[in-house]
């Protein structure tokens, strides 16, 4: 019989599911079919970028270029469309972008060798820069009449479910088939979990390192549209914000370990629920911001620790590197 | 023959006069301060740090700065912390030791710099503090009254809750800055009067569009029939309308912000329904404002920290009637140029 072992995929389900449900019972109009599509179209521009998050990390790396990949290519195209440009021709530019950013960070990663949270911090720093100084006029990109119809990818709904929804159900089944059905995600899982056995075994594993920076960036950019959609702008000062860490959280406390190889878009799914169904019903119970902070630090807290109790680290475990 | 003489007399007076008048004309007077003002003004260094560069209210308040100043020889710098709070305090730091003679300070928060504003006006350098105080009274704090801002805001959205249903949330900015901290207290002021008024939310979305836009999104799925939110800056409360317009709400939710009254993000904004009303502090006059009181301050040679003094911004309430004006708003590519 196969022994059960709780993990950190199954604990944050039940955190979730505790949450849901006290919040179900106490909590006056949080479980409505309406609050339970607000709450999904909260977070879906996260989960999106925890699907980008969790192809690196599964590959064993972690892209803190991801913001930036979101904010520029994204302000990109407004501003070409501000500036006069065709949406088509603005599109373009800003998936060149995107693919530039993660072929650069691949790059530097597989090839020159610099670790992987060095590498997109220094990109991310650069493309935001680059951004600022000589791509944009203001931090927040304008909407313009140039983009109009463009804004249906991130409001409205398709047959009753907003889009920002369906966009993260797309994106969701097109990594999960990409890192289940094809050879592509086995080699990913495969360079994840041991890189030097994957190479031993003549799995090509520096182009599959690029192509998971690759991949990362233009789901990054593909989130980035959908938000400047969402908000009628692109606000991409969001660079400066602490996002980053929620993306990072969505992925870890869905149980896609930093250590690679395991996990997947299932757990980005559940990240994403715990963290919508807390924002949400600290947000109908109007709790202020110092004190949601400190819910969200006690509930992840109470995560972690369960982890580590139920799981204890053993030498074997604990060399292969945490962040 | 003394009539003779008398009359030719006035006539060689006259004569003289009349000689001597264009000479007089020609010549010119000196005035006598215009001199002391160029020599005060001349080389002199204004050191700028906003919180960050890249936005409608900085840019427009460095371009009107640049061009006020840099006409009498004088140098204009900038440090961009880039909404970094420490490397604010680091270049407030490093230029207490280089000794501008005016330094233009926009605070993240009132206590970070309050201190070293202090120590620079010990120093003998001027500080004029912008739009958001910190605790410490410099020379001069040009800037928008909070408290009026979030009271006149207020005032907007509980008239246009009048017969309805008198629910409203109230979106916030960063709860540690003036400009947050001052506003929501101008809303209390007139929440107090109308205890008919119900607030069914109250949250700090950081001054970001995408939060604001969320907490606005679950705020109207719990209470359609809100009848008006107060925003507090309109960079941030296009999310807040964003949302509105999603859940087919404009039009019937009131949205009160404020700003600094740039055409594409303040008027445009009033024009397609987004906003309903936006109390705009009118940077330009801000910009010209701060200009005055530096050409003042040099050309006074009063001691630094010796003077302090206030100058609120008088309010431009920009709504669907003036949105179409020329003066209500104006264009940073024009304030560049």
């Amino acid at each position: 019989m196969k022994h059960f072992r709780l993990g950190q995929q199954e604990i944050v389900f039940a955190v979730f599911a505790a949450l849901f449900l006290a919040f179900s019972i106490f909590l006056k109009g949080f479980l409505t079919a309406d609050n339970m599509l607000t709450l999904l179209q909260n977070v879906a521009v996260l989960g999106i970028l925890g699907l980008a998050m969790a192809v690196v990390v599964i590959g064993r790396g972690i892209d803190l270029s991801l913001i930036a990949a979101l904010a520029v290519p994204g302000g990109l195209v407004l501003q070409m469309v501000q500036n006069g440009h065709s949406l088509p021709a603005s599109l373009l530019a800003a998936g060149l972008l995107a693919v530039a950013i993660g072929l650069v960070n691949g790059w530097l990663i597989a090839y020159a060798e610099v670790p992987p949270l060095f590498a997109t911090l220094a990109t991310g720093l650069f493309v935001a820069g680059l951004g600022q100084a000589a791509l944009f006029q203001l931090d927040v990109v304008q909407w313009s009449d140039g983009m109009a119809g463009f804004e249906r990818l991130g409001q409205g709904s398709i047959l009753g479910i907003p889009t920002s929804i369906v966009m993260f159900a797309i994106a969701a089944i097109a990594v999960f088939v990409l890192l289940r059905q094809t050879r592509w995600g086995a080699f990913i899982y495969a360079v994840g979990d041991n890189p030097f056995a994957a190479r031993v075994t003549g799995i090509p594993s520096r182009p599959i390192v690029v192509l998971q920076y690759v991949l990362a960036a233009v789901i990054g950019c593909f989130a980035g549209l959908v938000m400047a959609a969402s908000v009628n702008s692109m606000p991409t000062r969001i660079f400066n914000s602490t996002m980053i860490y929620d993306v990072i959280l969505v992925v870890v406390l869905g149980g896609i370990g930093l250590s690679g190889g395991r996990g997947g878009v299932v757990n980005v799914i559940i990240g994403t629920l715990l963290i919508g169904t807390m924002l949400n019903g600290m947000t109908i119970l109007d709790i202020p911001y110092a004190g949601q902070n400190l819910i969200k630090g006690v509930v992840l807290l109470i995560a972690v620790i369960t982890d580590t109790i139920l799981n204890p680290r053993n030498e074997e475990t604990a060399q292969q590197g945490d962040i | 023959m003394r009539t003779h003489s008398l009359a030719l007399g006035s006539l060689v007076a006259v004569t003289l006069a009349a000689a001597a008048a264009p000479a007089l004309a020609q010549q010119g007077l000196d005035e006598p301060f215009q001199k002391t003002f160029r020599e005060a003004l001349a080389g002199k260094t204004v050191a700028y740090v906003p919180v960050a560069m890249n936005f409608d209210l900085t840019e427009g308040w460095y371009a009107g700065l640049k061009k006020e100043l840099e006409p009498y020889g004088v140098k204009f710098e900038i440090r961009d912390p880039n909404w970094n709070t420490n490397a604010g305090a680091q270049a407030v730091t490093s230029l207490i030791s280089e000794k501008p003679a005016v330094m233009v300070i926009h605070n993240p928060d009132v206590q970070t710099y309050a201190k070293l504003l202090q120590r620079a006006e010990n120093e003998g350098i001027y500080v004029i503090q912008i739009n958001m105080g910190s605790a410490y009274r410099s020379s001069a704090f040009v800037g928008a009254n909070w408290i009026e801002i979030g009271e006149r805001q207020t005032e907007g959205v509980v008239k246009a809750c009048q017969g309805k249903s008198n629910k409203i949330a109230i979106i916030q900015g960063a709860l540690s800055a003036a400009a947050s901290a001052y506003t929501l207290k101008g809303v209390e002021n007139v929440l107090a009067k109308h205890p008919e008024i119900k607030v069914v939310s109250s949250q700090a979305a950081d001054w970001d569009a995408a939060k604001a836009k969320a907490i606005t999104q679950t705020v109207l799925k719990q209470n359609p029939d809100l009848c008006g939110i107060v925003g507090f800056w309109d960079g941030m409360d296009i999310g807040t309308a964003a949302a509105i317009k999603e859940a087919g709400l404009t039009g019937k939710v009131f949205l009160a912000t404020s700003g600094g009254g740039e055409r594409k993000g303040a008027c445009e904004l009033v024009k397609n329904g987004s906003f309903d009303l936006n109390m705009s502090y009118d940077v330009p006059t801000q910009a010209a404002q701060m200009a005055g009181t530096i050409k003042w301050l040099l050309s006074s040679g009063v001691k630094a920290g010796s003077v302090k003094g206030f100058e609120y911004s008088t309010l431009i309430p920009i709504t669907k009637e003036n949105a179409d004006s020329q003066t209500s708003c104006w264009n940073l590519s024009d304030l560049k140029k």
